[in-house]
């Protein structure tokens, strides 16, 4: 427990300035490009507002004749207050608005598609691990290997063209059905629900190989020491050495992984929302960059850089709890 | 390479390969101009198209194997350029050491937290589009995985003893590193260009897809995009998407199983328990986010 405190500082430090260079990152790349989002917006308004109105949409945006360091201070200035600009292709919803409309979709569509594939495919790597050779452990890894040598992308389009159009088993389209509005009833729930589970779907058959493997290698090696002979030697029940002593002590590196992921949620839906039509982070990102809407790419590329950077912090802060190894 | 050729499933990865390189690179030779209007738009494969038409008109066969020639080629340099960059920086941090260790690494750790796909979408959508673009982009997400990898094999050389031998021995440190160091990583850096190039193909597609590339140029990644908004899943015409996705899939797998290949011969831990009809350790899937 000596160290902890020295190296948690360490660590959030490091996450700090990780945080600064995506910051800066986040300033410089648009100024630095050929293409020149000033002038974008500027064409894009020019006759539509009052000269008086694109002085204030410029300076909320940052774009000035300043020199380029009072720019750059006055923009982490207003981003430490919460204020990222005015959108252009929702003219005039600021930024921070637009955003929040997309979150609550993207986190709970990729959310509940990370627990389902996490939990999903740990259960089948320890039970592939645990009866190594069986039918299972031939079948599932070579399996979900070969759909994981396919385009994400591409899987969802043949479902999209497969069970939604030829078939028509389930919504194509949008995240709820256009004849219900949006609320607490249990028509637009079920509406949402039914619009959620071919995109989930499709992202859970994606991503269950990694998980599963991960969970069967980590087993393979865990089966075979001392701790689990003596477990068996003493005469316990299978079933209690499988869950009680083989699956605890796996289950650390697909923990990990799955902290690691959680803080990919908000962007690994990206392709998903875009095939589906799903209207989260990742749609109006590419909305964004559809319609020069750089306040909107801006916004967007830092929520989802802080949400990463905020869970690769909590699975730090959680191994150095839980493996005292990595304490040294 | 004669040793990796044994190995079953590197065999099968490397025949599959061939086929491919082949197929993309000498095919373009006997089929037609993919953008000529070749017949009615959205026709299913008959023997005067093979594989049907496009939206467009276009012949689907002539389309897939063209693209494959950008998508392929450029993915394997893009390969080789993300591992240089990644060797070369990795290499200096860990045979350097100290300052310049602990600032290279910090950079290598920012881009390795920063999120790639949303950082990917991000800088396409500023450059102009175009191959240089294109690599541009892949290079500069995807190179600090590789760094951090070669980082760690490069620190630990550093300290054998005939790396200090030639270092005293008066060679300078960019000679240790290229003559002495990482022929030594051979096969690592193998499988880092393998993985690497699996990388750029599968980035590069999705980014053509959503429409991030040069849309003017027939590559996998745009006839994906083309076939999505001519409406092809709309109209249930699965022969504009199938086969381009098919041979994005092909080359991933063969890719993959030539690393695997490689990964079981020079890590003896993974191939030394096969028997009971055991499949062995599986190879780790490359990570991606989707």
């Amino acid at each position: 427990m000596t160290a902890f405190l020295p190296l948690l500082a360490r660590r959030l430090g490091f996450y700090l300035l990780a945080a600064f260079a995506a910051l800066t990152l986040n300033f410089f790349v648009p100024r630095m490009m050929p293409g020149d989002p000033a002038s974008a917006i500027f064409a894009r308004f020019q006759g539509k507002l009052e000269p008086a109105a694109l002085d204030a949409m410029s300076a909320a945006f940052g774009i000035s004749d300043d020199p380029l360091h009072v720019q750059y201070a006055e923009y982490l200035l207003n981003t430490a207050k919460g204020e990222l600009g005015t959108s252009l292709t929702y003219f005039p919803a600021p930024v921070t608005e637009v955003i929040g409309t997309g979150l609550l979709w993207t986190v709970v569509l990729a959310g509940t598609a990370l627990v389902l594939a996490f939990t999903l495919g740990s259960a089948i790597g320890a039970w592939a691990a645990w009866r190594r050779g069986g039918l299972l452990d031939r079948t599932a890894p070579p399996l979900l290997a070969f759909i994981g040598a396919f385009p994400y992308f591409w899987l969802a389009m043949v479902a999209v063209w497969g069970l939604g159009f030829q078939l028509g088993w389930f919504p194509v389209r949008h995240a709820y059905s256009p004849e219900v509005s949006p609320g607490w009833s249990l028509e637009f729930i079920a509406s949402a629900v039914q619009h959620a589970i071919l995109p989930a779907g499709t992202m859970i058959v994606a991503s269950l190989g990694g998980w599963l493997l991960t969970m069967r290698n980590t087993m393979v090696g865990v089966l075979d020491t001392d701790a689990i002979r003596y477990a068996q030697a003493r005469g316990l029940s299978p079933r209690r050495i499988l869950w009680h002593y083989a699956v605890r002590n796996a289950m650390l590196p697909s923990l990990t992984s799955f902290g690691m992921a959680l803080g990919f949620v908000l962007s690994g839906a990206l392709l998903t929302e875009i095939v589906f039509g799903y209207p989260g982070q990742g749609y109006l990102l590419l909305q964004a960059v559809r319609g020069q809407d750089y306040p909107l790419l801006q916004g967007l590329f830092l929520t989802i850089s802080f949400a990463v950077l905020a869970a690769n912090f909590a699975v730090d802060l959680l191994t150095l709890l839980l493996d005292p190894r990595t304490r040294r | 390479m004669k040793v990796l050729w044994q190995h079953r499933q590197a065999r099968v990865g490397l025949i599959l390969l061939l086929v491919m390189v082949v197929l993309v690179f000498v095919g373009p030779l006997f089929v037609g101009d993919p953008d000529a209007f070749v017949g009615r738009p959205l026709d299913p494969p008959s023997t005067a198209h093979w594989l049907g038409t496009t939206g467009q008109g276009q012949d689907v066969l002539a389309q897939t194997i063209v693209g494959g020639r950008t998508t392929l080629g450029l993915g394997m340099l893009v390969g080789l350029a993300v591992v240089a960059v990644g060797a070369f920086v990795g290499g200096l941090a860990g045979y350097l050491g100290g300052r310049v260790d602990d600032l290279l690494s910090f950079l290598i750790n920012v881009f390795l937290v920063l999120p790639g796909l949303p950082l990917m979408v991000v800088l396409a959508a500023y450059l102009p589009a175009g191959p240089g673009s294109m690599a541009a982009v892949l290079i500069l997400t995807g190179w600090a995985w590789n760094a951090r990898v070669l980082r760690a094999q490069v620190a630990s050389f550093r300290r054998r003893d005939f790396v200090e031998a030639a270092i005293v021995a008066g060679e300078s440190p960019l000679r240790v590193l290229l003559v002495e160091i990482l022929p030594n990583m051979a096969s690592l850096l193998g499988g880092a260009v393998l993985g690497a190039t699996t990388y750029a193909i599968g980035a590069q597609v999705g980014l053509e897809f959503l429409g991030l590339g040069d849309l003017g140029a027939v590559t996998w990644g745009t006839n994906l995009y083309w076939a999505t908004n001519d409406s092809a899943l709309l109209t249930g015409s699965w022969w504009t998407f199938v086969p381009t996705g098919t041979c994005v899939a092909l080359t991933g797998l063969s890719l993959a199983l030539i690393n695997f290949g490689l990964d079981s011969l020079t890590n003896p831990a993974l191939s030394a328990d096969v028997g009971r009809g055991d499949p062995g350790p599986q190879p780790t899937p490359v990570r991606r986010s989707t």
